[in-house]
């Protein structure tokens, strides 16, 4: 046996979430005295997993692959895993990964085990502590299945870099017509701009900033600390950014290094998706905004005078550490 | 059309998260319950269907007597049936093998849940009725059209929105974007009145293991106190994020 765990790519270059589920699966690996095997689909350079801890992985090279596909990815990483003898399985936490999991743990008959934050608690019973309540709580959940499917959420372990190197090995699942039942036909993807569930630094927008006019300086932010541009749902339900922005309890979940929210006031709902962050910073000109109670640090001010200011020093400081 | 829209019966969003007995069950005193927000997306989208394309319209629980309250309020909304599947919402891959049952007997052409509970945030109950039924399944929903037996469904990627197309029967993992939140819908008092004679059947759940537990909660450890900086003094604030934070 060995634990498996799904290195995801895009444009045949691995993504940060595949360096960190592998180093997340070296540690499970560790204390289970096993190796990890990867499964790379049309994927990068595969020493570069070597450097997070990966022993050996599986190259599938198949241009029915090409675009992702669910079931197809599904059934590939189970074949991997019959091969493998994997008892765990550790995917991430991109929509592609969440997409494809449940379907592969009905395929292995396992217990799947998604947002989850850390290192299994213990492995005999098998526990691992994850998100629930939208982020107002945790569970120790146990997993008592044989094989076990378990879906790291984002920036939650980091990466750990390792000396080891990997072996690259060629696999060829055998795929069926009724793995494609779902045809993509068209893509539309902002290539040029961080999405929130890849960003270290994510810069959120409220209705303090009274238009969709006063975004430029938003982005300006964003732009100088290489961040993703976020919102808050009032924000999204006026339209004045798109839905894909809206970050909380019924929009995107936001597990960023840094959370950066101007004019959001900071309603429970709000607070639930983004609490998984780990440093949050509050610029509001209301000091009773609930925010300022779930925030590190915080500025009671005009967000048009600070966040122009902000933006001058951090550039100041980008130039002096560059 | 045969559209089953599965239904959580989750707290309501506003809700204080609290837990019992030694912080294994969640405490339900005082907690309003409703429709989970993804699931609610997903039946006013599917009332769309009813009202211009003559789709039927049902809706599947699996709880306790407990949750039928928000069964009813899906049919105050305009649901024509409902099925309560008669056990505790545990284990996702349980729920989702009673629910796999449920569409087999039902023959739905299009089934909709939300991509997660908020409750358990498992997000695997759609995925996972997909694999046990066989059906077609597209998770993050934001768009989502039928034309005869194909269906055309736009999905939230990560960065961006992607578009397929797909032959029913079909599963899909919904949320906002399905339809606009303008459009949720209020139950009126006339489909409230109706809601109270329309059929809402109790079936026992078939036999089927429990794959995962949640055996403990936890409550986030308090944060202290917020650092504030002086707006006239912004260069502090990023000092601080670079020397204390070490963010940047």
């Amino acid at each position: 046996m060995s634990i498996l765990v799904y290195t995801e790519s895009e444009g045949q270059k691995f993504k940060k979430a595949a360096f960190e589920v592998a180093s997340y699966a070296k540690e499970v690996a560790a204390m289970l005295g096993t190796t990890v095997t990867a499964v790379s689909i049309n994927g990068g350079d595969s020493s570069e997993l070597g450097t997070y801890g990966v022993d050996k992985v599986l190259e599938i090279k198949n241009d029915k692959l090409s675009t992702f596909n669910a079931k197809a990815y599904a059934d590939v990483i189970k074949q991997a895993a019959v091969q493998e003898g994997a008892k765990v399985v550790v995917v991430s936490s991109t929509a592609d990964s969440k997409f494809l999991a449940p379907l592969l743990a009905v395929h292995l008959n396992a217990g799947y085990a998604s947002n989850v934050v850390g290192l299994p608690e213990s492995t005999s019973p098998f526990k691992v502590k994850r998100t629930a309540f939208t982020n107002k709580a945790f569970n120790i959940t146990e997993i008592s299945t044989d094989v076990k499917v378990i879906g790291l959420s984002n920036n939650a372990f980091g990466l750990k870099e390792n000396s080891g190197s990997a072996v690259s090995e060629a696999f060829e699942p055998s795929l069926s017509n009724d793995d494609f039942g779902v045809q993509v036909t068209a893509v539309d993807k902002a290539t040029d701009k961080v999405s929130i569930a890849d960003a270290e630094i994510v810069v959120s927008g409220g209705r303090g900033l009274k238009g969709p006019e006063n975004w430029g300086m938003i982005e300006e932010l964003a732009d100088v600390l290489g961040a993703a541009t976020a919102c808050s749902k009032p924000v999204s339900d006026m339209g004045w950014r798109p839905h894909s922005e809206h970050v909380g309890q019924t929009g995107k979940p936001v597990a960023s290094n840094l959370y950066i929210a101007i004019g959001v006031s900071g309603a429970i709902q709000h607070l639930a998706g983004i609490n998984a962050s780990k440093v949050k910073v509050v610029i509001n000109n209301d000091p009773e905004a609930p925010f300022f109670k779930a925030a590190d640090y915080g500025i009671v001010g005009d967000a048009f005078e600070v966040v122009p200011k902000l933006i001058e020093k951090l550039k100041e400081f980008k130039s002096n550490n560059a | 059309m045969k559209i089953l829209v599965c239904i959580s019966h989750v707290p309501d969003t506003t809700s204080k998260i609290n837990f019992t007995d030694g912080d294994t069950k969640f405490d339900t005193n005082g907690v309003q319950f409703v429709i989970n927000p993804n699931d609610e997306f997903g039946l006013t989208r599917a009332m769309w269907f009813k009202e211009k394309q003559g789709a039927s319209v049902d809706v599947a629980n699996v709880g306790g007597p407990e949750t039928e309250p928000t069964l009813r309020k899906a049919l105050a909304i305009g649901a024509d049936n409902a099925i309560r599947v008669n056990t505790e919402a545990t284990d996702g891959f349980y729920v989702a093998r009673q629910l796999a049952k449920v569409i087999q007997d039902g023959s739905y052409d299009l089934v909709i849940a939300g991509r997660e509970s908020i409750d358990y945030n498992g997000g695997m109950v759609p995925g996972m009725i997909s694999a046990l039924t066989g059906a077609n399944f597209v998770n993050t929903c934001i768009g989502l059209e039928v034309e005869g037996d194909t269906a055309t469904v736009i999905r939230e990627i990560d960065g961006g929105k992607e578009t397929s197309t797909a032959k029913l029967p079909l599963i899909i993992g919904g949320q906002k974007g399905l339809v606009e939140e303008s459009d949720l819908r209020i139950p009126n008092m006339r489909g409230i009145m109706m809601a109270r004679k329309k059929p809402l059947t109790v079936v026992e759940p078939i036999e089927a293991s429990q794959e995962t537990k949640a055996v403990q909660f936890q409550k986030p450890t308090p944060k202290g106190e917020v650092t504030l900086v002086d707006p006239d003094n912004v260069g502090q604030l990023v000092t601080l994020l670079h020397n204390e934070a070490k963010v940047i």
